[in-house]
């Protein structure tokens, strides 16, 4: 078993009446990226926010790498970096400004922080926004400078608390980017999201977590297969066939066919047990099956099993993102 | 100015070099002192300042209705004459002014809260109170060009401080070290509230009868006594006191110990509850 960066046992962390992070034991290996998946308010930015030393732990112990985040708590924090669901910069500094007072806080002298922050700007991309205050920068630039900010001290462990959640896909991807060069340089990464496909994406271990509660864990493979493989999406040309297309698809993949609301669409559930290619195919046993029984595919596509139907498959219920969403919120205004 | 086009660098591709190479050449300096740290905490507070002029308007336009305001408002009827209810007025509503715009310490820093600028600062391996110390060092700046505001404003209008120079620098200098330890009072409630509104609310309701029922305006003997016993307890009274006598050369050394004494009394009260929620929330 290789070191562990963080280990957590029966965390708690209790907002009033609320067990907000309720017993979540994790076991995150060093130098991997580690997903935490879940829906607002289940309870992620409170557990990241206990493990950065930023609230303290209602029940049992989290330490990062063997440093207790309470009794510890300096040298937890002479180890990781924070970039939050919010910017964590100064909105009314330039970008440059905030990574020399960042710079000289971490103890460097000024001209070290300078240069620091200069090298930062320029392999962010944002040399040109360098002296620009940070209230005028978009959504992409604003999650850059913040990553930035987080590792002028190279860190051993980055938090990356919803780092794409509302970005374009264009930033997204450069996020992602920023996030394989980092924890290829041996930093280790615990990234919290609502995505599926970008815990799948990046991490190679995924903690599903629901109400405080840590309901699923495992590689994005083992998670994947306990939902099923994703679904296959088929555009017929002619919206008369599509009976007989249903009865082609039933016969192939079995149950779970659905008549899409668009007359000529049909969504088919995949079942590969373990892996992409088994889905894959499946998919394409299901469209020559098609192209057989005589009947005009326009278009399909593949789609990932969604976080919806992880959290149906792992829970009873929706991953309905409002049902609690005001504990999470209000863990970030307290 | 606002605009937020992300044109010039859209194109930006993380490069594995560039930024491999700043990951590695991370050295780890050690953390700084206490001391550079609340002053790098206080060089922030500066650049906000030149960021956002305009914050500057609470210490300069303020405390010039403050005095035009009241020195014509009650100067005739109260002292016979304008210039001569100045002479009394002056240090009073220079006390009345600073005191007033430590509040905003308060919200400052609950908008660092609520922005989420505090949670990186508190992942930081530095001494806990430097952030609040280094946001009370800006704000002592802010204290002295209230200050300065006030007396220029003053000179002009008539007020001859027979304490001369020292006398006045030295007034200026008890009122700033008091109004920094009573700014602790607000960064308390900035931590503790949940809104910028409710920290200006209470600041109001604390502020407003302090100021008010003190000596600032008029002498207390014409006060009824439990007016006159809550006046002569009010801590703002005793600052004026000391400042009046200050500007006047003629030093009331039990006014100012009082307020030296209270001054570090609310330091140890209100900043070790402060340090107390900072580190817990």
């Amino acid at each position: 078993m290789s070191e562990l960066a963080i280990e957590t046992s029966g965390l708690v962390k209790v907002f009033g009446k609320t067990r907000a992070v309720d017993g979540v034991d994790l076991s995150v290996p060093a130098g991997t990226v580690y997903g935490v998946l879940g829906p607002n308010g289940a309870g992620k930015t409170t557990a990241v926010r206990m493990l950065a030393t930023l609230s303290r732990p209602d029940g049992g112990e989290a330490r990062v790498f063997g440093k207790d985040v309470v009794r510890e708590a300096d040298a937890v924090r002479s180890m990781v970096s924070l970039t939050g669901q919010y910017a964590s910069v100064d909105e009314d500094l330039t970008g440059n400004e905030n990574l020399v007072l960042l710079g000289r806080l971490l103890g460097h002298r000024k001209p070290a922080a300078r240069e620091r922050s200069a090298q930062l700007l320029a392999a962010f991309g944002l040399t040109d926004a360098a002296d620009r205050q940070v209230k005028n920068y978009s959504g992409g630039m604003r999650r850059r400078i913040d990553i930035a900010a987080s590792i002028i001290k190279t860190p051993d462990v980055l938090f990356l608390d919803e780092p794409t959640t509302g970005l374009d896909p264009r930033s997204r991807n450069q996020v992602w980017d920023i996030i394989r060069i980092i924890v290829a340089q041996g930093t280790t990464v615990l990234l919290t999201t609502q995505y599926l496909d970008e815990a799948d994406q990046l991490a190679s271990r995924i903690a599903v977590i629901d109400r405080g509660k840590v309901i699923a864990e495992g590689t994005p493979g083992q998670l994947k297969a306990s939902v099923g493989a994703g679904a296959i999406h088929v555009r017929l040309r002619n919206a008369a066939q599509r009976e007989t297309a249903l009865s082609v698809l039933t016969t192939v993949l079995g149950t779970g066919v659905q008549l899409d609301a668009d007359p000529v669409a049909l969504t088919a559930q995949l079942s590969g047990e373990d892996s992409d290619r088994e889905a894959a195919e499946q998919a394409s046993r299901a469209l020559s099956e098609l192209a057989r029984a005589g009947i005009t595919v326009d278009n399909f596509s593949l789609g990932q099993p969604t976080l919806d139907e992880v959290f149906l498959a792992l829970t009873d219920h929706p991953a309905t993102s409002d049902s609690s969403d005001s504990s999470d919120s209000k863990e970030v205004a307290a | 100015m606002s605009t937020t086009t992300d044109a010039p660098v859209s194109n930006y591709t993380p490069a594995a070099e560039s930024l491999g190479a700043v990951l590695a050449a991370g050295e780890q300096p050690k953390p700084p002192s206490a001391w550079s740290a609340s002053v790098t905490f206080g060089w922030r507070a500066m650049l906000k300042i030149k960021h956002v002029p305009e914050q500057l308007f609470d210490v300069t336009a303020f405390p010039i209705m403050m005095v035009l305001m009241f020195t014509y408002l009650f100067g005739g009827a109260l002292a016979g004459s304008v210039t001569e209810y100045l002479q009394f007025l002056l240090p009073g509503i220079l006390v009345t002014s600073v005191i007033m715009i430590t509040m905003y310490t308060g919200m400052g820093v609950n908008i660092d809260i609520e922005k989420g600028v505090f949670d990186r600062f508190r992942t930081l391996p530095v001494w806990r109170p430097a952030a609040l110390v280094g946001a009370l060092f800006g704000d002592v700046f802010r204290y002295v060009m209230a200050s300065a505001t006030i007396l220029i404003i003053g000179l002009i209008l008539g007020f001859r401080p027979s304490g001369g120079v020292v006398g006045v620098l030295l007034g200026i200098a008890l009122l700033v070290a008091f109004s920094f330890a009573f700014s602790w009072i607000w960064t308390m409630f900035g931590l503790f509230l949940r809104s910028e509104k409710s920290v200006m609310g209470v600041s109001m309701m604390v502020m407003f009868p302090l100021t008010f029922l003190s000596n600032v305006f008029v002498e207390p003997d014409t006060m009824p006594g439990w007016l006159r016993t809550f006046v002569e307890i009010n801590p703002i009274t005793h600052v004026v006191a000391a400042v009046r006598s200050l500007m006047a050369g003629t030093p009331d050394a039990g006014e100012i110990t009082w307020v030296l004494v209270s001054g570090l009394v609310l330091i140890a009260i209100f900043g070790s509850l402060t340090m107390r929620l900072y580190n817990r929330k």
